[in-house]
């Protein structure tokens, strides 16, 4: 590690894993309610359980994200952090509001949490995934504000490189997009249709951007492959994402009452989405082929490649098979949106942000590059035990929601969802299976951490 | 006169110094051809699927449509892509000047492509004529914009390689980013040339 302020990432690495733990915690509970309906009620109602697993997931991967900048942008910038103390001041702040929200969600009814927090005044709560009080969303307003002036700062005074360009502009539109959760038309089209713009333009829009900026940069630092042919290909990956993305947004707007030629656009370019995830998997393999030298931290180059197939089965694969408008008529809403929705995010971004930990972490420990050989094949066993256990999650998910939409919306006689409900039981059942898997390897995760401390590091090969 | 035709045609007596490599450019640059072709190309399908069963509306709307205007729009992007190529000809043949003159005419051909479809547009916004007017209509505006949006980014891309080319980046021995330059563009110009006949003719 060159630069002491990038210290300053390992609280954030740290939160995030913790806050992930929570996710998941919550994940298997609200599995379990899909078969068990009154399964910890009412202490853990279904409709909490599923706002803190998928608020969290968004909370522990923005620590991620900022915890990754504030290691790489100095590394890439050449020079020391802006603000450290902002950065870890910051920290504090988004800790606390997190989990006071967290809370809140967990200790009174969500109408007075509304109440308590004076959601009245500026209402924004009460949309899917959105559900942060008010004064919650200011904080994150705050937070990302100063977050980017720190690395904005840090940018400006130091080495230009594609690499941090790219981040910063993925940050800045990550900011930027979250505005429109502060505005709620009363036209329940418009107010749908702003709720794509957060939800969509942040994950197959400018995320894609901190994924592509993040997996060049482990990728330059594990393979020593040149920077002008890894920049080359990030410019390439991200124009597609951009222009596949941003259009694509149309794909959510086939059914709430937006003009017609979103069928047609919306399906043409989200068809395309795939495309810049493929680029990324022929890019994280030819690097690696290509490589320089070995890494002796071998887990972050399985994270990374992992990252690149993943978000291409997950977030390609899987997003098309219910991405154009005469096959989203039907998938629309089921389990399949539920599948392609566990497989994209767990391959895009989670694998990312535990990639750029697995690479920082071992120099945030003060070790030179890697953790001992014992932590290594503990995390590297994590790793494949999260993931198979994920593409197991997203098959069972898919089955259901197949059978789902087969009963429910094509047959000759179709039942209603309660009664469809029931008869895909055995595929929640698998999936609570693979999900208590993967709590198994996310708890091996964790361990990676705490074993092997004593032992020396692996050496690289001379 | 004959010096007229030599700089024109690039005839000369000097060989090619550099074996054209293929395909030209740069590898990254064919890769995103490649995809934004692949949209085109699903515009163009969906198009022509749906025009069978539209036949009627889609051939009486089309009449409405300044052919003209396309016809010499496509006149502007052949001679422009013609441009480019001599241009990369040129610096082919170590001669900067005329290369940075050829530039400068392929970005006047492609501004004056950019001209005649502003006027068709501003024709059809006057008509009240939107997205949502008809299935036609849908597809001839979004493709024409579409393309117009790759045009526009074109010729910035023209720009920076006559920008560069004038000084001096490009040698006899490198010039790959001006070949991918004139790559992206030749792109744009096909794209053109399919959606010319397929909108406008047939």
């Amino acid at each position: 590690m060159k630069y002491t302020s990038q210290m300053v990432a390992k609280p954030y690495f740290i939160a995030a894993i913790g806050l992930f733990i929570g996710q998941i915690l919550f994940g298997v509970i609200m599995g379990m309610q899909y078969v068990v309906g009154d399964f910890l009620f009412p202490e853990i109602p279904f409709n909490v359980a599923r706002m803190v697993h998928t608020n969290l997931l968004i909370v522990w991967l923005l620590f991620g994200f900022m915890g990754a900048a504030y290691y790489m942008v100095p590394d890439e910038a050449e020079t020391e952090l802006h603000s450290p103390f902002l950065a870890k001041l910051m920290f504090w702040i988004f800790l606390v509001a997190g989990a006071l929200t967290i809370l809140g969600y967990l200790l009174v009814p969500y109408a007075t949490l509304a109440e308590i927090t004076m959601n009245d005044l500026l209402p924004t709560m009460g949309r899917e995934f959105l559900e942060q009080p008010t004064i919650t969303k200011i904080g994150i307003v705050i937070v990302a504000l100063a977050f980017l002036y720190n690395i904005g700062m840090t940018i400006l005074k130091g080495r230009k490189t594609v690499i941090n360009l790219v981040l910063l502009i993925g940050l800045v539109g990550l900011a930027v997009f979250f505005l429109f959760s502060f505005y709620n038309p009363d036209n329940i089209v418009l107010d749908k249709m702003f709720w794509w713009f957060v939800v969509h333009l942040w994950v197959e829009g400018v995320w894609e951007l901190i994924l592509g900026s993040l997996l060049a940069y482990v990728l330059i630092k594990t393979t020593g492959v040149d920077r002008e042919v890894i920049e080359k290909w990030l410019y390439v990956i991200i124009a597609m994402a951009l222009i596949t993305g941003l259009i694509g947004t149309g794909h959510h707007f086939f059914w709430i009452g937006t003009p017609g030629y979103w069928q047609w656009w919306g399906s043409i370019f989200s068809a395309l989405e795939p495309i810049p995830f493929f680029m990324m998997t022929i890019f994280a393999f030819n690097m690696v082929n290509k490589r320089r030298r070995q890494h002796p931290n071998k887990p972050a180059v399985l994270w990374a490649l992992g990252t690149a197939v993943m978000a291409f089965l997950g977030a390609g694969v899987w997003g098309f098979l219910h991405t154009l408008s005469f096959v989203n008529y039907y998938t629309h809403g089921t389990q399949i949106t539920a599948a392609h929705g566990h497989m994209a995010f767990y391959g895009a971004y989670v694998m990312i942000v535990l990639a750029i930990i697995s690479y920082a972490m071992p120099m945030l420990n003060g070790r030179k590059a890697a953790n001992s050989q014992l932590s290594q094949i503990v995390e590297m066993w994590s790793f494949w035990l999260m993931t198979i256990s994920m593409v197991f999650i997203t098959l069972f998910l898919t089955g259901a929601g197949i059978v789902q939409v087969y009963l429910q919306r094509m047959s000759d006689a179709p039942l209603p969802f309660m009664v469809v409900q029931d008869k895909i039981e055995l595929f929640y059942w698998l999936r609570e299976g693979a999900g208590i898997i993967f709590l198994i390897g996310l708890i091996v995760y964790v361990a990676s951490f705490f074993v092997g401390r004593d032992q020396p590091e692996v050496e690289l090969p001379k | 006169m004959l010096y007229a035709t030599g700089f024109f045609f690039n005839i000369g007596n000097e060989k090619l110094t550099k074996v054209m490599k293929y395909p030209p450019g740069d590898l990254a640059i064919w890769i995103f051809i490649m995809a934004e072709l692949l949209v085109f190309g699903l515009f163009f399908a969906s198009y022509a699927v749906t025009r069978i069963d539209n036949i009627e509306l889609f051939e009486f709307y089309q009449q409405s449509l300044d052919r003209r205007a396309a016809l010499w729009n496509t006149l502007a992007l052949i001679s422009s892509s013609y441009f480019v190529v001599q241009a990369v000809l040129a610096i082919n043949r170590a001669r900067q000047q005329q290369a940075f003159i050829f530039m400068l005419l392929a970005l006047l051909m492609g501004l004056v492509f950019m001209a005649i479809k502003t006027q068709e547009f501003a024709h059809h916004i006057d008509q009240g004529i939107t997205l949502s007017t008809n299935t036609f209509y849908m597809f001839y505006l979004s493709m024409a914009f579409f393309h117009y949006l790759h045009v526009a980014l074109g010729l910035i891309v023209l720009a920076v390689l006559a920008n560069n080319i004038r000084k001096g980046c490009y040698s006899q021995h490198d010039y790959n980013g001006l070949e991918s330059g004139a790559s992206y563009w030749h792109m744009v110009d096909l794209v053109w040339i399919i959606l010319f006949p397929l909108v406008y003719v047939m």
